[in-house]
């Protein structure tokens, strides 16, 4: 039996049914042996430096620093991670635990696709068996990555079953793994769900925090004043974050998905509007978009990473304490701060991280210009070509997916 | 009427040799539809009978009953109005009737007023497939004070030690899950004799067996090692398949 159940204050917990209690205590043991072990963590780094591009770099954003006459805007560059996200730091940690438990296969849910992409790659290179869960409406917005996860050999299964987004994908993944589970590790894709992925997943992806402490400081001169990141489930503003929890002065922003605002009913904000509150589902407790008996509520964001019900349990802890901020970004203000990113620092956040971009865009102005704002570019938005088109209604796009239409049915 | 769940099991294990104990989700397909499908139920002899309050993430349940969960949210299913059904089918039945439901609903009803409604609607416990006994104190003390019994689960992988400390808090009897995966596939019965005397050494109380129990020779292959037999996800999918009229000849049939 383990003796921590990952509660962080009132939140966290280990809520499954019987059949998967033997298998979670057996991943609790792994994870807890490889973090025990230095060269396990040896081992990681190394293959992230070699498979992927970490030290991943930062970046000054000197146009938009200008431009907004405030804070000194610097930007941690996940998205130059292979394939295009902070998602890959944690499925190739897991792959490497999957290896010392001796499993041969492994399952995934995936909103935006990154996540299932990253897992069908690693399972690629590790050789393992991969079967992707995915609510069928993200099949149809993100068709690209599910081209790409195909191609990497795996099998891409839509949910067709409740909101056929994200949350719907985990409930199929658990379903998959109580009955396969001495084959198979299921890779939660962010830190979410029961004991121990949250704690695992903030785990692996605290390297880009411990990045970030030593980068910034050479780069800037100092601590950042101000870290900003996205909050979907929480892995890669946990991961920014960790580098900072201990330094005081250092205030940390997680930005939630506003979709269409507050009191629209059509948005993924868990903590900083007043719509959810504390509940128990998928395996943890923390705040969910919930009514008032207790069903889940359907989701809204322009983002498919961030359209999610509930929020990491430890973020949650960090809010209470009041050591995290939460803000909102909302669809529209997100895809003017993409446009605006790209138009004058030539970088191309992902619609998720964009929402960090909006709030971070928000303060600089009133800060000095000695101040300085690390933002953490969770992703890189070629993924989201499709959706970044439409709402530019962009019409050389249109006509060509039009040709191109006329051409398959030629 | 004796006052534990599990006198009553023991006395009706008297008269017959496999209890059958059955499954509904409480709104599927309508509220009017499930109260007929338990009167139906009960007029066919079963013994025991769990009533789902639907959840919108019911993770433990296979396709059948997660559709049929989603299905009566989708047409209305509230917990208001699961407690009335309850309700009216305990003031019309004598047979034990028990909540199987997530621990969400519990929790946003509130752990004591959750216990408090059950015992009013005349259930004898509930089960809570999410909810490992480590979880589970403060539930488990207003199902106390309220004289419910908790139905604990064991399941093949469970240890033995495991299954000692699960016994100790389970009331009324204990449901074993045949077989890894969820509700509504194929389960080999044939397989089970060690898993079950595991079982049985863990506790004294009556076992049910369930997953995958779907005609009289699944029942036959389980007489004489378990005490109750559980049919889920095959009445539900008879009654998708054929209505509701089906229920009764398809449960007569089954011992
Ligand atoms: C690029 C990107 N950023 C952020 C997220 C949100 O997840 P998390 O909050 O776990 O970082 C996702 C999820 O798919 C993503 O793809």
């Amino acid at each position: 039996m383990p003796e921590s159940r990952g509660y962080y204050g009132r939140f966290g917990g280990l809520y499954i049914p019987e059949i998967l209690v033997a298998t979670f205590d057996e991943l609790i043991r792994a994870f807890e042996d490889a973090k025990a072990d230095p060269s396990f963590w040896a081992e990681y780094e190394a293959l992230m430096s070699t498979y992927s591009c970490r030290p991943t770099p930062i970046t000054f954003a000197g146009n938009l620093t200008e431009d907004l006459g405030g804070a000194r805007i610097y930007v941690k560059r996940e998205d130059l991670n292979h394939t295009g996200a902070h998602k890959a730091n944690n499925v190739m940690g897991q792959g490497l635990l999957v290896k010392r438990m001796g499993k041969r296969r492994v399952i995934a849910e995936t909103g935006a696709g990154q996540h299932g992409v990253a897992t069908a790659t690693m399972a690629a290179k590790l050789g393992f068996e991969c079967t992707i869960y995915m609510g069928e409406i993200d099949v149809e917005r993100q068709r690209p990555n599910v081209f790409w996860m195909e191609r990497l050999g795996a099998t891409v299964v839509p949910v067709t079953e409740g909101s056929r987004t994200l949350k719907d994908a985990i409930n199929e993944a658990f379903r998959d793994w109580v009955t396969n589970m001495d084959s198979t590790h299921y890779a939660l894709g962010t830190a979410c769900g029961p004991h121990p992925f949250p704690e695992m997943v903030s785990w692996f992806q605290s390297i880009i925090g411990t990045e970030a402490r030593e980068q910034i400081q050479q780069i800037a001169g100092r601590l950042p004043d101000r870290v900003y990141a996205c909050v979907g489930g929480g892995s890669n503003a946990l991961g920014i974050f960790s580098g900072f929890l201990e330094d005081e002065g250092v205030e940390l922003v997680g930005v939630e998905a506003g979709g269409h605002g507050a009191g629209s009913g059509r948005h993924a904000v868990r903590l900083s509007y007043d719509d959810a509150s504390v509940g128990v589902a998928q395996g943890y407790k923390t705040w969910f978009l919930q009514d008032r008996d207790g069903q889940m509520q359907h989701t809204h964001s322009v983002a498919a990473g961030l359209d999610y019900v509930g929020v990491s349990p430890i973020l949650a802890d960090l809010h209470e304490k009041g050591r995290v901020r939460f803000e909102a970004a909302t669809d529209t203000e997100v895809i003017d701060a993409l446009a605006r990113t790209v138009r004058r620092e030539g970088l191309i956040p992902a619609l998720e991280s964009a929402h960090a971009f909006v709030q971070a865009f928000k303060e600089a102005p009133s800060m000095s210009p000695d101040q300085v704002i690390l933002i953490n570019q969770s992703g890189r938005g070629d993924k989201d070509i499709f959706t970044v088109a439409d709402a530019f209604d962009d019409p050389k796009w249109k006509a060509f997916i039009r040709e191109k239409a006329r051409a398959y049915d030629a | 009427m004796p006052t534990t769940l599990e006198s009553v099991v023991r006395e009706r294990l008297a008269e017959r040799d496999i209890l059958l104990m059955t499954h509904i989700v409480l709104g599927y397909p309508s509220f009017e539809a499930s109260l007929e499908i338990v009167d139906a139920m009960v007029e066919a002899g079963v013994d025991l009978i769990e009533l789902q309050i639907p959840f919108s993430e019911p993770i433990a349940d296979g396709p059948v009953i997660l559709h049929a969960n989603q299905k009566a949210l989708a047409a209305g299913s509230t917990v208001e109005r699961c407690f009335e059904a309850a309700h009216s089918l305990s003031d019309r039945h004598r047979i034990p009737l028990l909540f199987m439901t997530y621990y969400n609903i519990a929790l946003q009803h509130g752990l004591e007023a959750f216990a408090k409604d059950t015992a009013a609607a005349g259930l004898r416990g509930a089960i809570v497939p999410d909810l490992p006994f480590e979880e589970g104190e403060e539930l488990l003390d207003a199902l106390a004070a309220h004289a419910l019994d908790p139905i604990f689960i064991f399941s093949p992988n469970t240890s033995d030690a495991r299954m000692r400390a699960i016994a100790e808090r389970a009331r009324g009897f204990v449901y074993c899950v045949a077989r890894k995966g969820v509700t509504g596939a194929e389960t080999d019965f044939a397989a089970l004799d060690a898993y079950l005397q595991r079982c049985r050494a863990a506790t004294s109380l009556p076992l049910a067996l369930g997953f995958g129990v779907k005609s009289a020779t699944d029942v036959a292959a389980i007489r004489g090692k378990v005490d109750i037999a559980i049919v889920g996800s095959e009445t539900i999918r008879r009654i998708d398949e054929q209505g509701v009229d089906s229920v009764g000849p398809f449960l007569r049939g089954l011992r």
